[in-house]
């Protein structure tokens, strides 16, 4: 298998965009990563599209042929995949365009992910996002999203006695690492006491323990690591992936306090990259709830099962902590759309490494690794980075 | 949503029709054709079983915001049950006040509307769930 690396990196800002469309977005970013690493378009040899549900969100299929055509590509005729695993497909188009290149298939491949979520109202929002449940076991009794990751919660605070200040803390440190990013949705820190006070979602959660609904697009440029010095003096190596699915419902799993699936998903990517948790110094974690990013951490074995509510309290996490994680503010802070997660989450990893990331900038980061999530937990995926000078 | 989505899962939801493994013996609601733990050697091995109706809470939550079918009815509780034959599922819990449910409640299944397709749409009844009266 050929080694692949990320020669180019671009994204949106996240928000409420209302005067931009799903393809002003995609392209935005994709041309961003494009003259990031100054390839000419003939060098391209695919494009991957990591969306969610853009034929709910704004009734377009077949995003990826219209992505590659308002890019300007459509004269080329390049092949086009559209990836979709709930919330984890951004990061899975990554996976198959990293799998695309070290076959020997393609050389360079662009890897876009985008939603546009704002064309449709926040209940109608919040259904769609809960379609990646299972919606004739879970959702058609009364359990919303937020609901299924409030049980998940409940029972973390049962076994292990977490707090409902420890999962504030989470959302507080994504905040006061968001205010550091320029392209963050919400730029403004936040007091523990703010989310304690937020109104209720669903117990235990708040509003302040949910990731916003979001706007916004990210892209890649992968290409073969034998041809990267090309474009670039800091190629980003691919040093690990994995991922790994598990039950579709939530009350079907082993344990409600663990994600086997990231678990999982942790270790083969670990064990291709032949580290350790200890050897990463920043990583973006899928944090769509707080209790979400408590349970990434543990199961990536950053801590001690149970551990991760006041580790993250005691500033574990926090940025140049002993693990960074979600230096751009996370799903909870950057935003969420869903499509664009996964590609976001690298694009962070990529900026960090290459110690472009600003006033959020991880000392000393070398490696890091990107976490991302399809519904509550059925999917998985985890990418681990090196620099490759 | 076409009414033959609904009329399908009539069994299960009506009836808590779920499956026994008949090389393991493990319970799965809803049925599976294939048991989890013995893959291959289950299939064609999958009995009907009705499960008694009769669980403990897991885990539970209150939803303050709900889907648009479920505004009516918040607050309310959702919880993810063990039944005892050992299959877990998901249900909404009735007749409690939230601030009396607690992890290790017994509950009993009964029989209520689950919701309805728009003004004049089908009505899709299912399983929802009750603090027991006797375990």
């Amino acid at each position: 298998m050929r080694d692949v690396a990320v020669i180019g990196v671009g994204e949106t800002e996240f928000g409420e965009l209302w005067d931009r469309s799903f393809r002003d977005l995609g392209i935005e970013a994709g041309l961003k990563a494009i003259q990031d690493a100054k390839i000419a378009s003939e060098e391209i040899d695919a494009v991957y599209i990591g969306n969610m549900s853009a034929g709910k969100f704004i009734d377009q299929e077949h995003v990826s042929a219209l992505v590659a055509d308002y890019a300007g590509l459509a004269d080329m005729h390049l092949p086009t995949v559209r990836v979709e695993g709930g919330g984890a497909c951004g990061a899975i188009a990554l996976l198959q365009a990293r799998l695309a290149i070290a076959s020997g298939m393609y050389d360079i491949v662009v890897v876009g992910g985008a939603e546009k979520m704002t064309d449709v109202g926040d209940v109608q929002a919040a259904e769609i996002l809960s379609s990646t449940a299972d919606q004739e076991w879970e959702s058609v009794f009364g359990a919303t999203f937020a609901g299924l990751y409030a049980m998940m919660a409940r029972r973390h605070m049962h076994e292990y006695g977490t707090t409902r200040e420890q999962l504030a803390s989470v959302a507080v440190k994504n905040h006061k690492n968001g205010a550091l990013n320029p392209e963050a949705q919400f730029q403004k820190e936040i007091t523990l006491d703010a989310v304690l006070n937020s109104p209720m979602v669903a117990e235990p959660l708040g509003l302040f323990d949910c990731a916003p609904l979001s706007d916004g697009a990210a892209a890649v440029v992968l290409c073969a690591a034998d041809k990267a010095r090309k474009f670039t003096d800091t190629p980003i190596l691919f040093k690990g992936s994995g991922q790994a699915s598990d039950f579709l419902a939530l009350h079907d799993r082993r344990d409600l306090c663990t994600m086997d699936a990231t678990v999982v998903a942790g270790k083969r990517a670990l064990a291709e990259a032949k580290l350790e948790p200890k050897d990463i110094q920043v990583a973006e974690v899928h944090d769509n709830f707080t209790i979400t990013e408590i349970l990434a951490i543990e199961d990536l074995r950053f801590v001690e099962k149970g551990k991760g509510g006041p580790a993250t309290l005691d500033g574990v996490t926090a940025l140049n902590g002993k693990f960074s994680i979600n230096t751009s503010g996370g799903l909870k802070a950057r935003g969420q759309p869903v499509g664009a997660t996964g590609v976001a989450q690298a694009v962070e990893i990529v900026k960090q490494l290459r110690n472009e990331a600003g006033k959020r900038q991880v000392v000393g980061a070398r490696r890091g690794l990107t976490h991302t999530l399809g519904g509550t937990g059925a999917t998985a995926v985890v990418h681990i980075f090196e620099r490759g000078d | 949503m076409a009414i033959p989505r609904f009329w399908r899962e009539i069994g299960s939801r009506y009836n808590l029709i779920g499956t026994k493994c008949s090389n393991c013996g493990k319970v799965d609601f809803p049925p599976r054709a294939v048991c989890p733990d013995c893959g291959r050697k289950s299939i064609g091995k999958m009995e009907r079983l009705q499960l008694a109706g009769k669980g403990t809470v897991v885990t539970y939550t209150v939803i303050h915001d709900a889907p648009a079918q479920f505004e009516m009815q918040k607050p309310y509780v959702m919880a993810i049950i063990e039944m005892d034959e050992g299959a877990r599922l998901t249900a909404q819990l009735i007749d409690v006040k939230p601030e009396d449910v607690k992890i290790g409640l017994r509950v009993h299944s009964t029989f209520r509307k689950l919701g309805q397709e728009g003004e004049a749409g089908v009505i899709h009844y299912g399983y929802k769930f009750r603090p027991a009266v006797s375990n």
